[in-house]
């Protein structure tokens, strides 16, 4: 481990949720079949939304760019699947509230894949060529945000990134796919991770892993002491400690360099990138193979669920198709509630129409587990110390309680990322999030004319 | 397949201690005192715990239906007010004056400003200063400790810190009638919970093992007093050992309610306790200050809420953490 992180230890604050990783964490990675039809929707990134560029009733074939990226902070979409585009519509969305519009394609039998098979030579292009490719790839950050790669690769001409961290923390419950993928596909891992330092032009790169992973962390250590030098680059496999939100960006930088990000700023304006394994091996996808994103490892797991495993889906494959696959809804006395995404942070769904999207860790389906009777506050401080940012969750609730904006602006509301954790901890079982986000869309319609 | 599914707002997973769990889990940190003063005290003591503990429950009970709303007996807050309350008192207190102060307790510092988690003051302190204002003697009555059932003559003797108290006024403040030894495990004359250490520090390692308690308010309070005796002209285990200052410190001062949120709030909050309470023994009219310094102090707490918060990740350090050059920018 590095001495830095060994003598600092981890972040500050974090809680230790039950992890239930068992169910999926030794299953070796499947492959869904195809679906017959998906829906594919136009914004599946922080940013612009999409352009369609085909029409209905045009023929597509796998891997076809078929939404058009608009500005630089957008991202492509493509063809998951070869067939008819059937309709262009609005669609339920597992993270936007309102339908958002998709592309529909129905699929054409015998439903077969490209094979994606050719590698090819990357080490001749230049830094320039690999970002154009990561981009028409459609390549977003798949650790959740979905934010496009290739403008946190771009940082803005003025500022110097020396630091790569790829994130392999996976600290969500639940959640294994990030882990198999290290596991399965280190080598390929390994490869995208010096693809990014080639475009970044850095001299160093972290795997960051947390310790609950020794398989992952073994396997990764070996590959990239295997890989020789890139540019001078050294590759460090980091074992962190297991804390949630250790995966969280500004923690990790925080703890694996004892940066701390700006309020209000992004990693680059302390020299770093941090991009998600998942990415990394995206990006080896899309750059040696030339296969755009089209599909990901999604961990299908729960307690309500029958077969819980890791699969890899097409973008577009809606979550029924999925749970089917998995051995469908397991019959039982509580509600069901279907969350894309991890415990911790996920969306819970109220519909299994939508489509699994690029940013789609995870489908899990658990009991509704009600949290108990909420309490007044009692001022315990749990929240507080358990705060990553060092905020005040329960002074923030009381003011979002009473619509007091300008008061949760004043004790820093902007600076949560919802992690959960206060509301985790709290043994007053307040929605302490659940007014945070309140206010904070409040904020923000206010700032809105 | 469900036609409909639950949906709400992240974090999908809590933790499973509630505040009714944590109540209940107070009251059985306390419970090896409570042993320990029928053990110390007879059975006159566990008669001023069931009486303290049955009106605190039913005061809350009927304030509840009188201000007309949910019943909170359930949360069990109200027990740990009583047991605490009876743990403050002398064993010869006359039951009356108990019912009375456990109602105060709860109807006036508790529900009066409205209920769990809205007080100012610790209501089981604030009940016991109001008794000491009204019926000085009763409250300072101390005997020795019996040892048995059923004991009908109680010698009344002076406490420990009442001891040096006297002794001080002679100039010797360092003596004591004491034992390292009986004032740890009780055989001393004082309140009801306050004299057995060992009973009271096996309750305090429970509440640090389901990390109820945080270590920054009793250690700082502790840890101030002991500093504090040496120029006092005290004996500093003596000064620890003596009074209610472990009950106060581990049991009364880190009630959630009326201590600071924040980590630099609670170490000045114990800091401040610790500097209130050396100075009312030294210096006060009262041989023990543990009562009055946790009710100033919690008087300030909103102050210090206020003023002592965390720096936000990412915004300015305070000057003294930057590095010299930064300092200069």
């Amino acid at each position: 481990m590095r001495l830095i992180t060994r003598i600092f230890g981890s972040f500050k604050g974090g809680v230790h949720p039950p992890e239930h990783k068992e169910p999926t964490e030794s299953k070796p990675i499947e492959r869904m079949p195809l679906p017959s039809r998906v829906v594919i929707p136009l914004q599946q990134h922080t940013g612009e939304m999409c352009e369609p560029v085909v029409q209905v009733g045009d023929e597509v074939r796998e891997g076809q760019r078929i939404g058009e990226a608009r500005g630089f902070i957008s991202s492509p979409v493509h063809a998951s699947i070869s067939g008819l585009v059937a309709t262009i519509d609005s669609f339920p969305h597992p993270v936007i509230p309102t339908p958002v519009r998709s592309i529909v394609i129905e699929g054409k039998s015998p439903l077969v894949s490209a094979a994606w098979d050719k590698i090819t030579d990357w080490s001749a292009l230049s830094g320039k060529d690999l970002l154009d490719r990561i981009r028409d790839a459609g390549i977003v950050g798949l650790g959740g945000a979905a934010f496009p790669t290739h403008v946190k690769l771009s940082p803005p001409t003025g500022t110097t990134v020396d630091t790569l961290i790829v994130n392999g923390v996976e600290c969500e419950p639940c959640l294994t796919s990030d882990h198999r993928l290290m596991v399965e596909r280190s080598r390929d891992v390994v490869e995208g991770v010096r693809i990014l330092i080639k475009v970044l032009g850095v001299r160093r790169a972290y795997i960051a892993i947390e310790k609950n992973k020794p398989d992952a962390i073994k396997i990764m250590q070996e590959h990239a002491a295997n890989q020789p030098l890139w540019n001078g680059a050294a590759v460090e496999v980091v074992a962190l400690k297991v804390k949630y939100p250790q995966g969280a960006e500004k923690q990790l930088i925080s703890t694996i360099l004892r940066r701390e990000v700006p309020s209000g700023g992004l990693p680059f304006h302390v020299g770093v990138v941090v991009q998600n394994v998942g990415t990394a091996f995206a990006v080896y996808e899309a750059v040696a193979k030339g296969k755009p994103l089209i599909e990901r490892v999604v961990t299908v797991s729960g307690n309500r669920l029958k077969e819980p495993r890791n699969l890899v889906v097409r973008i577009g494959t809606t979550f029924a198709s999925v749970i089917e696959y998995a051995g469908g809804i397991v019959l039982g006395e509580h509600r069901v509630k279907v969350i894309m995404g991890g415990p911790m942070m996920g969306i819970a769904q109220y519909t299994l129409d939508v489509p699994v999207i690029k940013g789609t860790s995870g489908i899990l389906v658990v009991d509704e587990a009600r949290p108990g009777k909420t309490f007044p506050c009692v001022k315990c401080g749990t929240c507080v110390e358990v705060c990553s940012m060092s905020l005040m969750p329960c002074r923030l609730a009381d003011f979002a309680e009473r619509d007091d904006f300008a008061g949760c602006e004043t004790y820093h509301v902007r600076e949560c990322m919802e992690c959960g954790a206060c509301t985790y901890a709290c043994m007053s079982n307040r929605p302490l999030v659940h007014l945070v986000k309140y206010a904070k869309l409040n904020l923000s319609k206010a700032k809105k004319p | 397949m469900p036609d409909s599914f639950t949906v709400s707002a992240s974090p999908h997973l809590r933790s499973r201690l509630d505040t009714g769990a944590v109540m209940r889990l107070v009251c059985v940190s306390l419970l090896p005192s409570v042993l320990a003063s029928f053990y110390i005290f007879g059975a006159k003591a566990l008669l001023v715990v069931v009486v303290s503990v049955l009106t605190c429950v039913l005061t809350e009970l009927l304030c509840n239906r009188v201000f007309r709303k949910a019943i909170t007996v359930t949360d069990f807050s109200a027990v740990v007010t009583g047991i605490l309350f009876a743990f403050t008192l002398p064993p010869t207190i006359p039951l009356w004056m108990v019912t009375i102060g456990s109602f105060l307790a709860i109807f006036v510092v508790k529900q009066l400003f409205g209920g769990l988690g809205y007080n100012i003051f610790n209501p089981a302190l604030a009940a016991r200063a109001i008794l000491l204002a009204s019926w000085p003697v009763a409250l300072t009555t101390w005997v020795m400790p019996i040892k048995s059932v059923l004991a009908v003559d109680a010698v009344t003797a002076a406490t420990p810190l009442g001891i040096i108290k006297e002794a001080s006024g002679a100039g010797d403040a360092t003596h004591s009638a004491y034992s390292y030894l009986d004032l740890f495990l009780g055989n001393v004359p004082g309140s009801l919970g306050e004299t057995c250490k060992i009973a009271l520090l096996l309750g305090a390692i429970l509440l640090f093992v389901f990390k109820i308690i945080d270590w920054r308010i009793p250690f700082t309070f502790i840890g101030t007093v002991t500093v504090l005796s040496i120029p006092m002209g005290r004996d500093p285990l003596a000064a620890v050992l003596s009074g209610g200052l472990i009950l106060g410190a581990f049991f009364m001062a880190t009630d959630l309610v009326t201590s600071p949120i924040t980590r630099g709030g609670k170490i000045l909050f114990g800091v401040g306790c610790g500097v209130l309470t050396s100075l009312i023994r030294s210096y006060g009219g009262f041989p023990e200050g543990v009562c009055y310094s946790i009710l100033f102090m919690n008087c300030l707490t909103p102050l210090i809420d206020k003023y002592v918060q965390p720096r936000v990740f990412g915004t300015k350090r305070a000057w003294f953490w930057l590095k010299r050059e930064e300092r200069h920018a």
